[in-house]
């Protein structure tokens, strides 16, 4: 087989980030759309990494910084569930659809 | 050291890594897409491992596997999903959605494609034992000044989530 | 083939970093047959020990003086009725308590037992460690809401908040240590496990006296941290009977719940091993540099060989003590026959080829021995703490002097 090369990093981090997207705009529940906003995430981390091995390490620091921001917005998109859920009592983003209720 | 059997790892890790983002996306039941993440991120780390990034990829064991992903698993818990598990699952857009995203996989081959030249193939990065060491000094040298938004974005989100799932402030 | 496999014996590394796949895996096969003897005796030494704490003998029917109890317990539990919830989610009540065991057994393959003696040395090692065994809270979050039921439910949102409290502090008097590694001439640190006992090797001082009191600060910060991590006594309210009927593995029976109980003592002894390398100095024996010389060397050279002819003496003394009874002649000669065992073994670890070798694996294994005699003794003395004094004492108490000592231990590495 080929030698692995840094665009069969790429290439599996694309259909990562395809995948994330796809969930994203498909599911009606809010906390896969979360997870899959993960997924995104995590897509673009193995991107900065694979070519960090190229270019120097400031990509692995970039991707430490991606990996803190994640969890800082993961906490606030769950902290805003909880709120959202416990005034409504349903987790579908179709039914976010009143400005004020 | 020379590496061991890097195809095999390398096939079998990212293909542990798709199948957990396509199971991620399809499952009906919260709880399944978490396991699936939680596989896909612990593969993930061993991509990392892979690309000569220990640090990366104890970082991420640590603080997505066992932190973000604890953090989903509880707030599942806590709140009932059971009534959303026998509804429809994927929205009335669906196809609009997959086309779109296809459409942007076909833009990244494109760009792949197209240059895929640019990519100097010979340069590795030399393994050493001092990548924590180099990315320590990165870290607090020529970013300080990031580290330390990062921290303040760390508190101001903790402060928010307090605050929004509290019930009264 | 077979110079594949005997090219490794020659070398002065670990199997992982040699590259060698035939003897990662039996160095793999030798810590996993280990740990399991390890939590068999574990087991019959902590009712043994509870038992003779509370004035009263525990088990003394099974084998000699109960030695056989723990098989007895392994054949009850494998031979019980598998019973289910009926609305559990079946895969993620299946896989909770495999998601505990890998976790706490993937910790193993950095442990270094000697300078050599380890499966492998990555270079981020007590990073892995820490990150992996904070991958058991997600075992124990999945088991008790796999169970579907309001007890699990409680006990396990209280055993994992637990875990999550306590990690931090653990984190932050591992940090303390790893500071102390870089205090030699090139000033670099390293977080391999080999590295820093090589560390305090080289500064010829176990960190646990190292600017003292700043290094046994942070042991005890770790000490206490790691019994509330591995939810033992005293901070074992998510799985105390009185109150919450065993908490997350509550619905669990026969060989789910046994799979819990090996994980929870391999994990003990993992944060029980992270202890003795960071800061009792890991392999090295007691006194390397005030008491040197070859005397010094051979005299705790026999230490291992003395240690099992004590173990064997104590055997033989309890065969003497038993009844004459025609009743108990089978255990007598049990008894008898194990005491000769350990007699034999003492005798063989005192030969010259045998002694050299046994060195680093006896003394590790002896201070984590000590570990785990401690944790029993904290379960017989220690009353119950309840669950909101726990996340004060882990948040307001433990996480304010684990920084403090960091920050001092920094301020005192760069003045002396």
């Amino acid at each position: 087989m080929a030698p692995i090369t840094t665009l069969h990093y790429l290439v599996v981090a694309a259909a990562l980030f395809v995948l994330g997207v796809i969930g994203v705009l498909t599911r009606r529940n809010v906390v896969i759309v979360l997870m899959s906003i993960e997924l995104i995430l995590n897509a673009v981390n193995l991107n900065l990494v694979a070519f960090s091995r190229l270019w120097g390490l400031h990509g692995q620091v970039f991707a430490i910084f991606v990996i803190t921001d994640a969890a800082a917005e993961a906490a606030v998109g769950l902290g805003i569930l909880i709120a959202f859920f416990r005034n409504k009592e349903t987790v579908n983003v179709d039914e976010v659809d009143l400005m004020k209720w | 050291m020379e590496p061991v059997a890097t195809t095999f790892f390398f096939y079998f890790l990212s293909g542990l890594t798709l199948i957990s983002g396509i199971l991620v996306i399809t499952r009906k039941s919260p709880v399944h897409s978490a396991l699936a993440l939680i596989f896909g991120l612990l593969s993930q780390a061993g991509l990392y491992l892979m690309l000569y990034a220990p640090f990366v990829a104890g970082v991420q064991i640590i603080l997505y596997a066992g932190g973000i992903m604890v953090l989903f698993l509880f707030v599942i818990m806590l709140v009932n999903l059971e009534r959303s598990q026998k509804e429809e699952q994927f929205n009335q857009q669906w196809l609009v959605g997959v086309l779109a995203a296809c459409a942007l996989g076909g833009l990244f081959v494109a760009v792949y494609v197209k240059g895929s030249g640019l990519l100097p193939e010979h340069i590795v990065q030399p393994v050493e034992n001092s990548n924590t060491q180099q990315v320590g000094v990165l870290l607090y040298g020529q970013y300080m000044f990031a580290f330390e938004i990062a921290s303040l974005l760390l508190l101001v989100a903790i402060i928010g989530a307090v605050v929004m799932a509290k019930k009264r402030i | 083939m077979l110079d594949y496999i005997t090219s490794y014996l020659g070398m002065n590394t670990t199997p992982g970093q040699a590259g060698n796949i035939f003897w990662v895996l039996v160095y793999i096969l030798v810590v996993f047959g280990g740990v399991s003897v390890a939590v068999m005796s574990m087991n019959w030494l902590e009712r043994k020990a509870l038992a003779h704490f509370q004035i009263r003998l525990g088990p003394m029917r099974v084998g000699p003086h109960g030695l056989l109890q723990p098989i007895a317990d392994a054949v009850k539990l494998l031979t019980k009725e598998d019973i289910i919830p009926a609305e559990a989610d079946k895969f993620v009540f299946w896989i909770a308590p495999l998601i505990i065991l890998c976790a706490s057994f993937t910790v193993y393959i950095v442990i270094p037992f000697g300078p050599t003696h380890a499966i492998t040395d990555l270079n981020i090692g007590i990073l892995f460690m820490l990150g992996v065994s904070s991958l058991s809270v997600l075992g124990v979050v999945m088991a008790g809401w796999a169970s579907n039921s309001h007890y699990p439910l409680i006990g396990s949102l209280r055993s994992s908040a637990q875990m999550i409290s306590y990690e931090v502090a653990m984190g932050m008097a591992v940090v303390s240590a790893i500071l102390m590694t870089s205090l030699n001439k090139e000033g670099t640190g390293t977080l391999s496990m080999i590295g820093i006992v090589q560390a305090q090797q080289q500064q010829q001082i176990w960190f646990l006296f190292k600017f003292f009191p700043l290094g046994f600060i942070a042991f005890a910060i770790f000490a206490i941290a790691m019994v509330a991590e591995t939810n033992r006594a005293p901070f074992d309210l998510p799985e105390a009977e009185s109150e919450l009927t065993a908490g997350f593995h509550t619905e669990y029976s026969g060989l789910r719940w046994s799979l819990f109980m090996l994980g929870e003592y391999a994990a003990m002894i993992a944060v029980s091993s992270i202890a003795v390398t960071l800061w009792l100095g890991g392999w090295l024996r007691p006194f390397p540099n005030t008491l040197n010389g070859d005397t010094w060397d051979l005299v705790f050279s026999l230490m291992p060989g003395f240690t099992f002819l004590g173990l064997a003496l104590i055997a033989f003394v309890g065969v003497i003590r038993m009844p004459k009874h025609p009743y108990f002649r089978i255990q007598t000669i049990g008894l008898a026959g194990f005491a000769a065992v350990l007699g034999l073994i003492g005798l063989v670890l005192f030969a010259p080829p045998v002694r050299d070798r046994i060195q680093d694996i006896f003394w590790f294994t002896a201070k984590v021995a000590v570990f785990m005699y401690l944790y029993i003794w904290y379960r017989a003395t220690f009353p119950r703490y309840r669950f909101d004094q726990l996340m004060k004492v882990g948040w307001k108490v433990l996480l304010p002097i684990a920084i403090g000592a960091l920050i001092l231990t920094a301020i005192a590495g760069v003045l002396f």
